[in-house]
């Protein structure tokens, strides 16, 4: 039998705001155990929530970035139930009318486009922190109330494979606007899946099972292959699909049952009468959509009509905003498109890998980066000079005036590089002669010769025509 | 020192012409209340050393003579934070819970340099109509000791009454300021929803509470609204609007003043004693000048069914953080986490209490949203229009404000049903968001009976106006109660 | 009107939503006053709403929003809201073990 498989996400992205969604606490990593919370956070008797207007606007840009349609008059609403990281035993979130709907992102599997349909995004707030230890579990409220945003697919995936790619997207999409981090390592970007399979030809879905927090995308992949499997082979043997959550055991690489769902969780749902409901107009929406960057898609496009670039390195430079943006600062500077490319994606990359950091954190600017590239395309410096100056731009320096004091200025001009050429064949008579009797490898004595004497500063191209030349003549 | 005679206006001059001293004033109030009140039981925690070390300081730095609150003593409802005193709500919940935060009208008292003498009892998280649920002891009527003082501000009513403080804080979700201001003859304002900040108010029904003042004469009621009322940045559903100076328009004069009376407010069910208080409040105030017309508010007969769902399901999802965990009571010997849940909620919360709960949490739960909170959601906007119609051709509405006078002790507390009907002609101001105020009219047996007027949205000054008029006219305040009072 | 409206089974059930326990008496006080009640409620059924929008807020205004600023608590403030747990730990509030995980509703 034939299976068709449904797949849906819920991603969770943190927004990177100051303060926190309802409280003027800050949003923050690695503080002491609740030391970024006040009264609204714990969930004091008679405290109320403050909306944050920094959330809203992130929401407007992320919404932009999913193509999706912006809900003119939208509201919270709670969502109820306990525990002990939920302060005050209801979650503030979107429900009814959330910000937006109806959108979009494109993937690409296997050289193939397809458009994976947006359900709807909210805006919400993150729970605390719970730790276990044997007996008791200890509750941090500083996550409590970061600002969040769910972002819920249609049943438009098909494949782990499509699954994978739209992970990818949305990532990249979101990590664009600048909105969030969305690093999962770090949990600012988390996700939920759920999966179902019916036999082709039915136009009913089948029963869901759901896997909460994966790691990473390959295991949202993993997960999914295993899981549309398992399915398969529950229904082959005659077997039925329960409603269910389940975890994805990493080593076995199976996903294990962890609670089955019996109907659906009563969680309340009813509009929060604490806060006002929120009217985004045209304007407001038009003013944050004026400070949104250029999205990634719009760059490749961008950097293989204008800037000749293959597909594939669009591709690879466009994989995280803050290089592309380096990219894109370093050709303003007057370098050659092609050339950047190379150096970001080649001995750039390579340093990022090497030393575990990140473009942003180095001490390379695009200025100085630029500036070396031009003087590699003017022939200012020999690209084995070039390794050098990487080095140092890597190190914060300027690469001209590095160059300049370091007195590594190529070599190119004939009058003051045939002197040179003309003593070395002086003193090397044995290599004329080889050279006559058609001894190629003494060209290369020779070269070799000619930029030990130079310190490596001379031209090749320029050398080797003199030298043809003063050799032939010889 | 009780506060018969004495309007804030006098004890203001008082204080600034020096014959007492914040300090001399302070500790004869508290002096009257340890005399007056264990009979009453208006309190449920003081704040005497406190207000006396404030009263000193005043006494150091001189009065000043512009503000009108320096060194007035006065009571807070025990639903409404304050730092450093403990806070319960009338519950086992919050027996020993101190705030760690001051309420927006606290931070505003203590700027004025107001003393809080303390904290008034109240029924259970503000969840009664009689103090009868407080989980700490009764509180009585002075006006018959064997009767209830009306709820749930029955403490801050009390205390008023019996002149024990001039001014106190109430909370009203549903009559809980107005109701026991009639039934102790006193005069209690709920202003317009979102006039004063909530925060700090422990939440019942999110979309209904508003704090308000409680005071013997309508002149102190608008100048205690002018010291609590404004826009809060804690509370976004707190108003923008500008505030009014209330006490700029009673002068008596309302000749014109078109006022609605609801025939389904003097219906079937309102004891005939009471109509007839109210029925001789018409007649003052068509001597006064103004015109008294019927009219309907055809959907107010839904109000206390939409009015219950609604203010249940706040209830319900506001005092879930009650959970054993951050704050307050939790049970003994829990074995785990379940435990600390169930056990704390159910023997920190009154059976009160539990039942709205339940009313509430049912009312949201899957498979009855639809039939009863949407339901009850839609009746409320048709009861919002029924308002709105009138006001299109009447400046306010009056009626009665409870349809009995206080009750006996222990003759409704057992039967819900008959308690939730009490508040049928208060409740759907709370629906509707409107300002509303009891001002004393007559009695019936001897007990007090206020006098509804129910007003535009922020239009509190049109209450106040009439309410003055009428007070000045009938003189009704002037009498005193048994406990407390001189005759 | 003789139909049962709430049941003790269900009230059970509300029950575990609220985290609320009953005994069996309170139950049988409990009950016939939840369904005499909620009998009560079911006079909106009468009330023709076809159209009507709910009201649910009553602020007379939207969009109240704060800037993004951050302000950082007290460790005074820290310190008083700890003290005021039941139960805390090197800073954190500790409870008993949280057995069912997938309480974590997001
Ligand atoms: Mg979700
Ligand atoms: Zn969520």
């Amino acid at each position: 039998m034939n299976f068709v498989t449904t797949i849906g996400l819920e991603v969770h992205v943190e927004l990177k705001t100051n303060s926190k969604i309802f409280s003027p606490s800050p949003v923050q990593f690695g503080a002491e155990p609740n030391a970024n919370t006040n009264v609204i956070d714990w969930g004091y008797p008679g405290v109320l929530p403050t909306p944050n207007k920094g959330v809203v606007e992130a929401g407007i840009k992320a919404a932009t970035a999913l193509h999706a349609e912006i809900e003119q008059h939208t509201y919270f609403d709670r969502k109820n139930y306990f525990y002990p990281d939920n302060p005050k035993a209801y979650q503030v979130t979107q429900h009814e009318k959330p910000i937006a709907h109806d959108g979009w992102i494109e993937i690409e599997v296997d050289g193939k486009k397809k458009k994976i349909g947006i359900e709807e995004m909210h805006i919400e707030e993150d729970a605390g922190k719970n730790t276990h230890e044997s007996d008791y579990s200890y509750v941090d409220l500083n996550r409590q109330g970061t600002p969040l945003i769910e972002i819920v697919s249609k049943p438009d995936i098909s494949t782990p494979e499509e699954a994978y790619a739209y992970c990818e997207a949305l990532r990249q999409r979101i990590q664009f606007t600048g909105v969030s981090d969305v690093k999962m390592e770090e949990g600012s970007m988390r996700v939920d899946v759920n999966i179902s399979i019916r036999p082709a030809g039915s136009d009913k879905y089948g029963v869901k099972a759901e896997m909460k927090n994966l790691n990473s995308f390959n295991y949202v992949r993993k997960s999914l292959e295993y899981e549309e499997q398992r399915q398969q082979r529950v229904l082959m043997a005659g077997g039925k699909i329960q409603q269910e959550t389940r975890r994805f055991d990493e080593t076995t690489g199976k996903t294990i049952l962890m609670r089955v769902k019996e109907g659906s969780d009563d969680y309340r749902y009813f509009p929060e009468p604490d806060l006002p409901a929120v009217d985004i107009d045209d304007d407001w929406i038009a003013e944050i959509q004026k400070s949104l960057p250029e999205m990634p898609g719009s760059r490749r496009e961008r950097y293989i009509n204008k800037f000749g670039l293959t597909a594939y390195d669009a591709g690879v430079l466009t994989q995280t905003k803050a290089m592309s943006d380096f990219f894109d600062a370093t050709v303003a500077q007057g370098a050659d498109p092609k050339l950047t490319s190379n150096y970001l994606q080649g001995d750039v990359n390579a340093y990022l890998n090497e030393n575990k950091v990140e473009l942003l954190a180095t001490d390379l600017t695009p200025e100085h980066l630029a500036g070396m590239v031009k003087m590699i395309a003017d022939e200012t410096i020999s690209s084995k000079i070039a390794k050098k100056v990487f080095k140092a731009i890597m190190a914060g320096s300027e690469p001209v005036k590095w160059v300049n004091d370091k007195g590594l200025v190529q070599l190119s001009d004939p009058a003051k590089l045939q002197p040179i050429i003309d003593d070395i064949l002086d003193n090397n008579q044995q290599s004329i002669d080889d050279f006559k009797n058609g001894k190629d490898r003494a060209v290369g004595f020779l070269v070799g010769q000619i930029m030990k004497q130079t310190h490596g500063q001379a031209n090749p191209k320029v050398v080797n025509q003199l030298l043809m030349t003063s050799l032939k003549a010889r | 020192m009780t506060y018969f005679d004495q309007d804030l206006t006098s004890l203001h001059a008082d204080l600034v012409a020096k014959k007492i001293s914040a300090t001399e004033l302070a500790k004869a109030t508290f002096a009257n209340m340890a005399q007056v009140d264990p009979q009453l039981g208006a309190f449920l925690n003081l704040n005497e050393d406190q207000a006396l070390k404030q009263a000193a300081l005043l006494d150091q730095n001189g009065i000043d003579a512009n503000n009108l609150f320096a060194g007035i003593p006065l009571a807070v409802k025990d639903n409404i934070v304050t730092k450093d005193l403990t806070t319960t709500a009338a519950s086992k919940m919050l027996e020993n819970f101190v705030p760690v935060y001051d309420a927006t009208v606290v931070d505003k008292l203590l700027a004025s340099n107001a003393l809080i003498v303390g904290k008034t009892n109240m029924d259970e998280f503000a969840m009664g109509g009689s103090t009868e649920t407080s989980a700490f002891h009764v509180t009585r009527n002075p006006w018959d000791i064997s009767r209830v003082p009306g709820g749930s501000s029955g403490g801050s009513a009390v205390a008023v009454a019996s002149g024990q403080v001039p001014v106190a804080l109430g909370s009203d979700t549903g009559g809980s300021i107005r109701q026991p201001s009639s039934f102790n003859g006193i005069v209690g304002m709920k202003p317009t929803y979102g006039r004063v900040s909530r925060w700090g108010l422990i939440a019942f029904g999110s979309s209904l509470d508003q704090i308000g003042p409680m005071t013997r004469t309508v002149k102190d009621n608008a100048a205690a609204l002018n010291m609590i009322a404004g826009n809060d940045v804690h509370d976004t559903t707190s108003s923008k609007r500008e505030v009014p100076d209330f006490t700029a328009g009673l002068t008596g004069d309302i000749k014109g003043m078109k006022i609605g009376l609801p025939k389904e407010y003097m219906g079937e069910g309102i004891d005939p004693k009471v109509r007839a208080v109210i029925e001789q409040a018409v007649k003052q105030f068509e001597d006064l000048g103004a015109t008294v017309e019927e009219v309907s508010l055809p959907n107010s007969r839904y109000g206390v069914a939409a009015y219950y769902i609604i203010a249940s399901s706040e209830a319900s999802s506001n005092l879930q953080r009650f959970d054993g965990i951050r704050y307050g009571f939790r049970a003994d010997d829990v074995k785990n986490l379940e435990d600390v849940y169930v056990r704390s909620r159910s023997e920190g919360f009154g059976d009160e209490v539990k039942r709205r709960i339940m009313l509430g949490t049912f009312s949201l739960s899957a498979g009855y949203y639809d039939a009863y909170f949407h339901k009850a959601g839609q009746v409320r906007t048709m009861i919002i229009n029924d308002f709105n119609k009138v006001f299109e051709d009447y400046d306010l509405i009056m009626g009665p404000v409870a349809p009995t006078p206080a009750f006996k002790l222990g003759d409704e507390v057992s039967d819900p049903i008959t308690m939730y009907m009490n508040d049928v002609l208060t409740i759907p101001v709370n629906l509707a968001g409107l300002p509303g105020m009891s001002v004393p009219a007559g009695f019936a047996d001897g007990m007090p009976v206020g006098v509804q007027l129910i007003g535009k949205a922020f239009d509190e000054s049109t209450l106040y106006k009439a309410g003055y008029a009428f007070e000045q006219a009938t003189q009704v305040y002037k009498q005193t109660p048994e406990v407390g009072g001189a005759n | 009107m003789a139909e049962e409206r709430i049941n003790a089974e269900q009230v059970q059930h509300v029950a575990g939503l609220a985290k609320l326990e009953f005994t069996p008496e309170q139950l049988a006080t409990f009950t016939p006053q939840l369904e005499k009640i909620i009998g009560m409620f079911e006079e909106l059924s009468a009330v023709d709403t076809t159209g009507v929008a709910v009201t649910s807020r009553m602020s007379d205004h939207t969009n109240s929003l704060r800037e993004d600023v951050a302000v950082k608590s007290d460790e005074k403030l820290r310190q008083a809201l700890l003290d005021n747990a039941p139960e805390t730990a090197n800073g954190l509030i500790k409870v008993p073990a949280i057995i069912d995980e997938s309480g974590d509703g997001e």
